[in-house]
């Protein structure tokens, strides 16, 4: 399966996409659709531009060359009004939660319907229960974030992100440092709120095996471009020697293991010269 | 080697210069996006609180060992010249117009400047500020604007009360300890200080002084690097440049407005 539905199905569309900070080149050439209710990860290894790309897609920085749209509008394009318009239809989980540590549980969920909405503060509340029951954390919405684990900061996050029920939803690492049952809470959370919301997901994650369980999609990056794509189906199957590294976790392969550097020998012989 | 020093203080010279830029557009910025400091007053208070109130014990207690100090140096010199009851203007005035506003306005940035950057920089190094501009709410707008408008109200507040703090304090040592007579100290005061000429140029100072290191400590911990360390050079910058931008705005402001005829 590739990704070509009907054009007004694809929610996000970025075409030969390059980006470099000042004159060092993070991504080149790239092409990904993201269609209206799919679930698609971004894989590659650290460092590979994913959350540059993920940052693209959010509108915090914009391309240095090439075509990026969401939802039908060129992101590179909007005034700050408009780019803040269009982020209110966006929900993103960064690595860590980026909770704000000042405010409790229920007061982080509930920041952005304070800010964006007037809704009346019995309104807030079911609301802000309905997200936290829906991400299992009712019960702690008196906490404050250090007295949570790392699996319970990132589901208050979740919850946080999807407050305003937004169109995209942004996953940035979402893995990250979580014990395997956390881990699998959060993997079926992405998928479950993805489906209930009908909103659309992009994960930016190097979980390979959790990943390939909950999306429907995946995009492979390495030195800033997309070197294979494929359903999970397609990408368990696929002989393309990346991604039989990268799946089946080698060490040495496409990916080099030893930084590019002098020869060894050379540099050994330097050393006792 | 000498190509070498040249090309270094060139490069220092040039980003010296880029980020006085920067602060000035960061600063424009701030102004610029202050309606929600305003319009939702409640977060600026909260700031005042923080910034001002938490403030108050070691502004008031170095107001009043100061005090206590300018009473006795103040009697030690006046009495050699029989002027022992001049000691409420000297230490007034001192205050008043000097003490008061700078050395309030350096414990305010040791003390409000530092927390401020600190806060603000690691918002930044836990994506917290990234994550506001993500949820569409502008973080010099929601964050930044309400902190440094809390710094400029607290400021002029914190002076007055180092200088009462102060008056206080010379007038425990000078009339209760030392037995300088209580009703020359208060009226040679108060026939002396002038409201306009001598409070309020000191409140014009520590308005001055609210400024700059309000503005100083949040654009120190906005720009700082999103690390431990960036955070922690951040606030080193915060207090020192405070510091040396409060003596010399001091200097320039009283040379404006003391020129020997008070």
């Amino acid at each position: 399966m590739s990704l070509s539905p009907p054009a007004n199905d694809i929610l996000v569309d970025l075409k030969n996409v390059d980006f470099a900070y000042d004159t060092r080149p993070i991504l080149s050439g790239i092409n990904l659709r993201i269609p209206r209710g799919k679930l698609v990860a971004i894989m590659g290894g650290s460092g590979c531009g994913k959350t540059t790309l993920l940052r693209l897609i959010g509108g915090q920085l914009k391309p240095t060359a090439g075509h990026l749209t969401v939802d039908g509008q060129e992101l590179a394009r909007l005034s700050r009004r408009e780019m803040y318009a269009a982020r209110r239809r966006m929900g993103m989980l960064f690595q860590f939660g980026a909770l704000f540590t000042d405010l409790n549980v229920f007061d982080n969920v509930a920041f952005p319907l304070r800010e964006h909405t007037d809704l009346p503060p019995d309104m807030i509340r079911d609301l802000v229960m309905t997200k936290l029951h829906a991400v299992g954390l009712r019960g702690a919405w008196k906490l404050m974030p250090a007295e949570l684990s790392g699996g319970m900061a990132r589901r208050v996050a979740l919850a946080r992100a999807v407050a305003l029920d937004p169109m995209l939803i942004m996953y940035d690492e979402p893995f990250a440092g979580l014990d395997p049952i956390s881990l699998a809470v959060v993997g079926q959370l992405i998928r479950r709120l993805n489906d209930a919301l009908g909103a659309s997901s992009i994960m930016v994650t190097h979980d390979v095996h959790e990943s390939l369980e909950i999306v429907d999609y995946l995009y492979f990056l390495s030195a800033g471009k997309v070197v294979a794509e494929g359903t999970p189906d397609e990408i368990r199957a696929s002989t393309d020697p990346f991604v039989h590294q990268f799946v089946n976790a080698e060490i040495d392969g496409p990916l080099p293991f030893h930084f590019p550097g002098d020869d060894y020998r050379t540099t050994l012989m330097e050393t006792h010269a | 080697m000498i190509a070498r020093v040249l090309r270094s203080m060139g490069a220092r010279t040039l980003d010296g210069l880029w980020r006085l830029g920067f602060a000035s557009r960061f600063f424009v910025a701030v102004l610029m996006r202050s309606g929600t400091a305003f319009s939702r007053f409640s977060l600026t208070i909260r700031e005042v609180f923080s910034t001002g109130v938490l403030s108050l014990i070691i502004i008031m207690v170095s107001g009043f060992f100061v005090g206590l100090v300018l009473g006795l140096q103040g009697y030690e010199t006046l009495q050699r010249y029989g002027s022992s009851e001049a000691l409420g203007i000297l230490v007034a005035l001192s205050l008043v117009r000097e003490l008061g506003p700078v050395v309030a306005g350096l414990l305010f940035a040791s003390r409000a400047g530092s927390a401020l950057t600190a806060e603000i920089g690691l918002m930044k190094t836990t994506e917290q500020l990234k994550a506001m501009d993500m949820m569409a709410v502008d973080p010099i707008a929601r964050v930044v604007a309400p902190r440094f408008w809390g710094g400029v109200i607290s400021m002029p507040l914190l002076a007055a009360l180092f200088s009462m703090m102060g008056v206080f304090g010379a007038w425990f040592i000078g009339v209760v300890f030392i037995g300088v007579d209580d009703g020359a100290f208060w009226s040679q005061m108060q026939a002396s200080v002038d409201f306009r000429y001598d409070i309020v140029n000191g409140i014009i100072k520590s308005v001055v002084f609210g400024f700059a290191v309000s503005l100083i400590a949040v654009f120190e911990g906005y720009d700082s690097a999103p690390t431990a360390e960036g955070v922690s050079r951040a606030i080193t910058r915060t207090v020192v440049n405070s510091a040396l931008t409060i003596l010399a705005l001091d200097f320039v402001l009283t040379s404006f407005m003391f020129r020997g005829n008070g």
